[in-house]
């Protein structure tokens, strides 16, 4: 864990789950792997506190526990999972997804699930059903059948998952029957046969909608319901988690996708659009490439809505394998052409395509000139650079000497003689990929840690004028639900005066810029993890 | 690898491409400025629904776990200084405290100290007496006398002879009264 992934961690839980389980997280994160005595005593909280934060960080998949150096007999230990914390940057993304794909449902659902962790599908059922009984105008209301329909299709294709068993045997024994999963191996939610089966639940009804009159005894009622009605529903043990590694597939499609229509043209970004949804199923997690699809299955597959031709079909897949990017691959010329998309090497040209953008955007075209021969040529030397970026010496030399400071560019030393003596040794700049998108993904991390931090920042400065203005919206709201009269209202606004608003305004407008900063910078993140994935599966 | 002295660099620096006698620019003698100026202006931020959406949804998101039970809050005061007062505490919130009178400080260990060493004084004083006064009026000698152990050393033998709260001399036994009219029976009796 580097310094700025740990800082970036402690900033993200700081704001979903409050300072205690930032302050546990942390030092959980530091040190490793630790019992719950060992972190209660070195991070001075009181011990039940302790416990909250464990569970509420084992709810949502971001702490694993099993047994730990002194084996079944000895005290559990805890760890946790970085990548799970850094996923919270990216939720908006998730149900964006969601909502693009299944509709208002499909995004509660995921939302729902997002922020409760795990939730079995009852209740998810029902909350999303009240929810959109609320946005629904007066006397409508929204079936359990249908948000059963739409929970159902995100199982099918795969974006919610049951949720790992617990390794603790039933609550009835006192005794923990089943041994405890080693910490170093927790268990993949995938080897669960059941993993994706849903489960039969007897849930029928409607949304309700809470008047906001009846509130408090609704929420009571509400809660006293649900506990009855969880165990009468069947399905009572079995928790749905989002299943972060499908979403990841899909984004990494779609920007595969979108790259193709970018550099080619819209029909060549459909025909790939097509090949990658027909070997959705069929291709592993990790693979390199696509099945192989003869061209006649493609035809078949394309919605006649595209308008692609037989022959057009062809002329468009050789232009894609000709293309330098190297996205779709032929493999075999059996039923029309055996095509594969390449799905590591687009990723790698992708990451590529990044770190060109961000050198052009930082230090100039000149420099982003020289950053991408030096990409293609691999190594060269001081002389060549200039001649082949045609750019005069003074300029070349000091562009060099800039993305050399910054670790953009190294130098490589090749010796003439076995004593290495300076005279006659070859000196020659280099970029190399993989290093120089594990940089970036690291500045990346503490650019978004800085962009929250920033905003924290202005909103503690501003606090006491987003507490006046939070205290007079609530008057106001009180105020109109009871009836009052325009001159009423208009004198609680002017409570807050002309430059107050001002104020107000220019900070919700920093504030947005900041957290849309944060959504760009994670589309940076997420497209150099998957590519620095990617190279570590393929070894 | 040795070099014949110190300022010598490893390797050529024409190499590198620094001609000799070049102007170099001066080595820097602190670190780089926390905010440098930019070279370029940033490219602008994605503006579209899509980017305004995701924005409304990760502030919604961000409010709504405000709410959740996962959002842990630190503790309440600390708990063990009003010892039996914790359970009501908890039951009835803080303002049960402060409804209490506030916590009296712990008795300075003083008095503690004083009250045995007159319970010791008492006692030597109870074995004098028990020599000659009555069962009854050690008993009831031994209340008093307790009691008033807390404030003061001694006690007034004038006002504690009996179980009064009067000073003895207020009441007049009617000893005195006859005792000097035999001297002057001209005067008249009242």
């Amino acid at each position: 864990m580097t310094a700025q992934e740990v800082r970036l961690c402690g900033l993200l839980l700081q704001e979903h789950f409050g300072n205690v389980v930032e302050k546990v997280g942390t030092h959980l994160i530091r040190s490793g792997v630790l019992t719950l005595r060992a972190l209660a005593h070195e991070t001075k909280l009181p011990l039940d506190l302790v416990k909250k934060s464990l569970c509420v960080l084992v709810q949502h998949g971001m702490c694993t526990f099993g047994a730990g150096r002194r084996g079944p007999a000895g005290p559990v230990e805890y760890r946790i999972n970085c990548e799970r914390v850094f996923h919270m940057l990216r939720y908006p993304r998730y149900i964006y997804t969601a909502k693009s794909l299944y509709g208002d449902t499909g995004e509660l659902i995921v939302e729902e699930i997002l922020q409760r962790g795990q939730m079995t599908m009852s209740s998810t059922v029902k909350t999303v059903a009240d929810r959109l009984t609320h946005n629904m105008p007066e006397g409508q209301s929204m079936d359990y059948s249908e948000v059963v329909s739409a929970f159902s299709q995100l199982v099918e294709t795969h974006f919610l998952q049951r949720c790992p068993l617990a390794s603790a045997g039933s609550s009835s024994s006192g005794a923990v029957d089943t041994p405890l999963p080693v910490a170093t191996q927790p268990t993949e939610p995938e080897s669960h046969p059941d993993c994706y089966k849903l489960p039969y639940i007897n849930l029928t009804g409607q949304g309700k909608r809470r008047r906001s009159s009846e509130d408090g005894e609704a929420d009571q009622c509400a809660a006293k319901k649900a506990r009855t009605d969880d165990s009468e529903c069947g399905d009572d043990r079995i928790y749905w988690q989002v299943n972060f590694q499908r979403f990841h597939l899909h984004f990494r499609d779609q920007a595969i996708i979108s790259a193709v229509s970018c550099k080619l043209d819209q029909s060549s970004s459909e025909i790939v659009r097509t090949m990658l949804r027909m070997s959705e199923v069929t291709t592993p997690a990790h693979a390199a490439f696509t099945q192989a699809l003869s061209a006649n299955e493609i035809f078949r597959a394309l919605l006649s809505s595209y308008n692609i031709a037989r022959p057009i079909l062809d002329q468009y897949l050789s232009l894609l394998v000709d293309d330098p990017m190297e996205f779709v691959g032929k493999t075999g010329d059996s039923g029309g052409g055996m095509y594969v998309v390449n799905l590591h090497r687009a990723l790698a040209n992708l990451a590529r395509a990044t770190l060109e953008s961000v050198v052009q955007e930082r230090f100039g075209s000149r420099s982003a000139r020289i950053f991408r021969l030096l990409l293609r040529k691999r190594h060269l030397e001081q002389k060549q650079v200039e001649d082949f970026a045609m750019i005069p010496a003074k300029e070349a030399k000091d562009m060099l000497y800039k993305l050399l400071s910054e670790n953009l560019v190294q130098l490589q030393e090749i010796p003439k003689t076995p004593d290495y003596a300076p005279s006659r040794t070859f000196y020659l700049y280099t970029v190399n990929q993989l290093p120089t998108a594990r940089l970036l993904l690291q500045h990346s991390y503490k650019t978004v840690g800085n962009l929250m931090e920033r905003r924290l920042y202005e909103t503690k400065e501003n606090k006491r004028l987003l507490e006046k203005s939070q205290r007079i919206e609530a008057i106001l709201a009180s105020l109109q639900a009871t009836g009052a009269e325009a001159a009423q209202l208009t004198e609680v606004e002017e409570m807050i005066t002309v430059p107050e608003r001002q104020q107000l305004e220019s900070l919700r407008h920093h504030i947005n810029k900041l957290d849309s900063s944060e959504n760009q910078v994670d589309e940076t993140i997420f497209l150099l993890k998957s590519y620095i994935n990617s190279t570590q599966a393929s070894r | 690898m040795a070099g014949r002295g110190r300022g010598q660099l490893t390797f050529s620096v024409e190499i590198v491409g620094i001609g000799k006698g070049e102007n170099l620019p001066p080595s820097s003698v602190q670190p780089t400025p926390l905010f440098p100026p930019l070279a370029q202006k940033p490219v602008p931020l994605q503006t579209g629904e899509e980017a305004e959406y995701m924005l409304a949804l990760k502030q919604e998101f961000r409010g709504a776990m405000k709410t959740l039970p996962f959002y842990i809050r630190p503790a309440a005061p600390k708990k063990g200084q009003f010892g039996v007062k914790d359970e009501l505490c908890h039951k009835h919130g803080f303002a049960y405290m402060v409804a209490e009178s506030p916590a009296v400080p712990k008795q300075p260990k003083q008095p503690r100290v004083d009250k045995e060493e007159i319970i010791r004084k008492l006692e030597t004083l109870e074995q004098k007496e028990e020599d000659g006064s009555s069962d009854e009026e050690e008993g009831e000698k031994k209340k008093p006398e307790e009691e008033e152990a807390e404030g003061e050393e001694g006690y007034d033998e004038e006002e504690f002879e009996d179980e009064t709260d009067y000073i003895m001399s207020y009441f007049d036994n009617g000893d005195e009264f006859g005792g000097d009219s035999d001297d002057n029976i001209d005067e008249a009796i009242y």
